[in-house]
């Protein structure tokens, strides 16, 4: 046991008690009342709580990293604690298991944390699909800053305006992190998820519902008040479906209204439509004031089959993947050009009568 | 608990770049230590301005709006969406360029909330645009030297010209140049007319904008002349009508605009 450790906790112990993780310290003129994994030692002076403590390293050791090393903000402490479910294992197993290393999944990162040689924790960070890519096939890194300019963009080197979009670019880790630094990175690619689930886990997720975002809209994007019903509805699918985002949707139209579209299954909470939601609702608005009209469209039946799947490749973005020569796959080049050069007039008009 | 700063910026759902100079400015008082955190907050990035209160640690929090002009954003949309208790325009009681900083709680969460104004209409803004000039002019450049500030001009709110202008009269105070004016690409004077409103041999032209992009190198050196099409890019400085012009980037992304977020924190103070 270190003595800054046992000062620590004597000061600790004397400014209003512990009690945490199976210890529990109280002291009253002097004399120490000590209980730690289920033993009682009561009448204890300096000395002998020293001798005490000494047999039980692990729980010092897990007082002095959960009470003074850890984030104190609530939100992240217990971030931490969910990392390596610290509220399921005594500190001798806990700390057993921390020599191995205890990983968590947290949308497409993978966090893991063990103690190094000096019995400390520390964190290391990486994308989901590299977690048993080894090290030195990929670019280290240490400041937690660095997650801001990964996060910008996908593997394909696209800018990804959805922090949460599935789409998180690979090939990157982060080590020696210490606990702060490791909620940090987090936080930095995955901003305010840590503080929304803990609101969440609370009961206390503030979740700005549909109606009352829009109505809250300004500018040019006042408009969007005026998109309701279905169409809030085609917005969740379109946007908020776990293919596009790891959030998990909370919001509804109203409080009385329940879209029809799954929620997601992401550990983390969307408390209320994005600003990119928003920003493409604008657009849908505009377009939702159209009216309908019939038109007459001659397709053979494989035609109408290969419209759809063409929107359906672009819709989950799969159209790029369509190899060169396949022309059996409706949205293959050659088998979209030809369709065009057979339905479409010379500026890409669809052959429809209006009736 | 010590304090946070937010530095509270546009940022772009297309545009990558739109968030550097923010995260840049944010780095360079990381580096100097005078806060215990410093975030930076968006309105079409994350975190967005919504929930970045909810990330912070401290319990008091300084917010500077990475903005050029009082206006729109900075009086309705981000103490909006910062869920400023009470908020009104008057609290600044600004006459469009003079907002220092009021301080208000927070809807969400138990912080108390020094709403400071814009980067753009500091004071100090002016020294910084002044010598984003210095920085691209060489010796070609003699004592003949015109120096133009840029600004939008009236998209939203008349209060953007009025930072333009009054950094273009700050400036010529100075007597640096011999000619300084304040000209738009939306509104009169123009900055399509740039050599008939400037008479130098030399001609500096600072674009009044936060970060770059379209507006500043696409749409201003087509106007300017420096090139017909921005795609083929166009030489600093580059000869228009007879005249030397020299252009720099947006002002914004100048490594001083750090100090001028300081320096909205120390007024707020
Ligand atoms: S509204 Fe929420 S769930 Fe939908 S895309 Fe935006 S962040 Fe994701």
């Amino acid at each position: 046991m270190t003595a800054p450790l046992f000062e620590r906790l004597r000061t600790h112990a004397a400014d209003g008690g512990i009690d945490t993780d199976e210890l529990s310290l109280t002291v009253t003129e002097g004399t120490y009342r000590l209980s730690v994994a289920g033993d009682e030692h009561a009448g204890l002076d300096e000395d002998e709580l020293q001798a005490v403590l000494a047999e039980y390293p692990d729980y010092l050791e897990e007082w002095g990293f959960w009470q003074t090393r850890a984030p104190q903000a609530p939100a992240r402490w217990a971030f931490l604690r969910w990392v390596e479910e610290a509220d399921d294992a005594a500190p001798p197993a806990r700390r057993r298991a921390l020599v191995d290393g205890v990983s968590q999944t947290w949308g497409q990162l993978h966090l893991t944390v063990r103690l190094d040689e000096e019995a400390r924790r520390t964190y290391t960070l990486r994308h989901v699909d590299d977690a048993d890519t080894p090290d030195e096939r990929l670019d280290a890194h240490t400041d937690p800053l660095d997650a801001r300019w990964i996060a910008k963009h996908d593997d394909d080197g696209r800018y990804r305006p959805l922090k949460t979009a599935p789409t998180l670019q690979t090939g990157w880790h982060f080590s020696g992190l210490n606990a702060a630094a490791a909620v940090q990175t987090i936080d930095l690619f995955y901003p305010a998820t840590i503080a929304n689930r803990y609101r969440e886990q609370h009961g206390d997720l503030d979740v700005t519902h549909w109606a009352e975002t829009t109505e809250r809209q300004t500018g040019i994007y006042a408009v969007t008040e005026e998109l309701e019903g279905e169409a809030v509805d085609w917005v969740a699918e379109a946007c908020c479906e776990d293919s596009q985002c790891l959030k998990r949707r909370e919001w509804d139209e109203d409080e009385d209204r329940e879209l029809s579209v799954p929620r997601g299954d992401g550990r983390f909470p969307c408390r209320e439509p994005c600003s990119l939601v928003i920003a493409a609702a604008r657009k849908w608005t505009m377009l939702e004031r159209e009216e309908e009209q019939a038109y007459t469209l001659h397709l053979t039946p494989s035609e109408k089959e290969q419209l759809e799947t063409l929107l359906r490749a672009v819709a989950e973005g799969t159209a790029g993947t369509v190899r060169e020569a396949d022309v059996r796959e409706g949205a293959n080049r050659y088998r979209t050009r030809f369709l065009r050069a057979k339905r479409t007039d010379q500026h890409g008009r669809l052959d429809a009568d209006d009736e | 608990m010590a304090d946070a700063l937010v530095i509270a910026a546009h940022g772009s759902h297309l545009n990558p770049g739109s968030s550097t100079p923010t995260y840049n400015h944010a780095d360079r008082i990381r580096e100097a230590g005078t806060f215990a955190e410093v975030r930076e907050a968006f309105w079409k990035e994350e975190p967005h301005f919504r929930e970045v209160l909810r990330v912070l640690d401290s319990d008091e929090a300084y917010v500077v709006p990475l903005f050029i002009s009082e206006g729109y954003f900075t009086e309705q949309v981000i103490p909006r969406e910062l869920r400023l208790q009470d908020w009104t325009p008057d609290a600044w009681a600004s006459d469009g360029v003079s907002a220092t900083a009021a301080t208000f709680q927070a809807g969400d969460v138990d912080t108390q909330v020094h709403y400071c104004g814009p980067v753009g209409t500091h004071d100090a803004m002016s020294q910084v645009i002044a010598h984003r000039a210095d920085t691209v002019l060489d010796d070609r450049a003699g004592d003949d030297v015109g120096m133009v500030v840029v600004g939008h001009g009236t998209e939203r709110n008349e209060n953007s010209a009025k930072a333009v202008q009054y950094h273009a009269d700050q400036i010529r105070q100075q007597d640096r140049f011999a000619q300084v004016e304040a000209l738009f690409m939306d509104e009169e004077p123009e900055v399509e007319d740039l050599t008939e409103h400037v008479h130098t041999k030399d001609i500096v032209v600072v674009p009044l904008f936060v970060a770059d992009g379209y507006h500043t190198q696409e749409d201003i050196p087509e106007d300017i002349g420096l090139t017909d099409d921005y795609r083929k890019g166009y030489d600093v400085p580059a000869t228009v009508d007879g005249r030397r012009v020299w252009y720099t980037g947006a002002v914004g992304t100048d490594p001083l605009v750090a100090d001028v977020i300081l320096e909205r924190v120390r007024d707020a103070k």
